[in-house]
């Protein structure tokens, strides 16, 4: 039952973050051949914004920053969004986890 | 070689050590490997199911479902543990007293061990399909592929033998104590996996975000090997924030509280 209820919440929660999700300005990664492009993006700080990571490669690879707390698995020839809470204006570094050695970017809020 | 076997430690350590503590908190118990291997079992089977189905996952309800499917198994996985240490707290007493009588032991009806196993099974699950899902990366293409492999090997032996170290340790104490300590171990467990959940959601943008409260990655990094197995057992976090504290308070509390409520409708006795 606690299950159940639990789906249920979780149902209502993600309803109303859909709602929540309108007016949030969009930014692109690609990645492909394990490097992220672009390698820096530059995003308004201070307010909330919505990354949508597209893996051209045929390998998954895992979004992962631990400057801005964020991990994610994207899996091949596929893409994710992932949300990043209002930043202060600075550089913040993420990695493409399982291809950390070529898969390196970063996230300039100004 | 090494990056591999790193990746595979830090997604296996976490299960290996929610295994090791369930695998010490039911000492004594007949037939728990059955119980416990048939968790991991379940827990691998859907592994690889979710694997394969994690591009579908990861676009359920508008791109957020990777996050709502991580939050929903962290918190089914807290609530088993919490099930188990209310039931623990009310019966301990007389599970102890069996047990210490020589070379008893109690059936997993005496101590339900669905909870546990559950438990088992969810942490196998959500771990392991990260696994898999890089394991199969790597089959699927590269150079280098067989060092790679032989890495990932590595890394979930690696992830075992720190199991392995904290169970013998824990059976290093006595019976009598055994249980109120895996009981605090479950407790701070739970705790450290619901914040992780909200984590989650607030990736998911269903809690809105703050900024960290602190930043304590100079003094031991959360992605450290030692900042790893402190964030499995007790939730460390190097840069917590307000959600993040909250839920990890607010479980602590309530796992707590239901122990201590279980522990008074005990029966008067022995």
């Amino acid at each position: 039952m606690i299950r159940g209820l639990m789906t249920a919440a979780i149902l209502t929660l993600a309803a109303t973050a859909s709602n929540a999700m309108a007016e949030v300005k969009e930014f692109k990664i690609v990645i492909k051949d394990h490097m992220f492009e672009p390698a820096k993006l530059v995003v308004p700080a201070g307010e909330k914004v919505k990354l949508l990571v597209i893996n051209q490669d045929a390998t998954p690879e895992e979004f992962e920053s631990y400057d801005l707390y964020r991990e994610k698995v994207v899996a091949g020839n596929s893409q994710i969004v992932i949300f990043l809470d209002p930043m202060d204006p600075g550089e913040y570094s993420y990695f493409g986890e399982f291809h950390e050695a070529t898969a390196q970017g970063k996230i300039i809020a100004q | 070689m090494f990056s591999s076997a790193i990746i595979v430690f830090r997604e296996v350590l976490e299960a290996a050590l929610v295994i090791t503590i369930v695998l010490a908190a039911t000492q004594g118990v007949l037939k728990r490997h059955l119980w416990i291997s048939g968790g991991v079992a379940a827990g691998l089977a859907g592994a690889v199911l979710i694997a394969n189905l994690a591009e579908q996952v990861s676009m359920a309800f508008e791109g957020t479902g990777q996050e709502l499917f991580n939050a929903a198994i962290l918190f089914s996985a807290v609530a088993m543990l919490a099930w188990h240490n209310m039931w623990m707290s009310r019966h301990a007493k007389t599970l102890v007293a069996h047990l210490k009588q020589v070379g008893s032991s109690v059936s997993s009806g005496e101590l339900p061990m669905y909870f546990l196993s559950t438990a088992v099974g969810l942490a196998v699950l959500r771990e392991g399909s990260e696994v898999v899902l890089f394991m199969h990366g790597i089959a699927a293409g590269g150079s280098d592929n067989g060092s790679l492999f032989t890495g990932g090997l590595l890394g979930l032996a690696a992830g075992c033998a720190m199991g392995a170290l904290l169970y013998f340790g824990l059976l290093r104490i006595p019976t009598g104590q055994l249980f109120r300590i895996t009981g605090w171990l479950i407790l701070f467990l739970a705790a450290g996996m619901a914040a992780s959940a909200a984590g989650y959601l607030v990736q998911a943008g269903v809690i809105a975000g703050s900024k960290p409260l602190w930043n304590s990655s100079g003094l031991l990094s959360q992605h450290s090997v030692a900042g790893q197995i402190l964030h499995v057992l007790i939730g460390y976090q190097d840069r917590p924030t307000a959600v993040h504290l909250s839920f990890y308070l607010a479980t602590l509390v309530l796992i707590g509280a239901g122990m201590q409520l279980s522990k008074k409708k005990e029966p008067a006795q022995a």
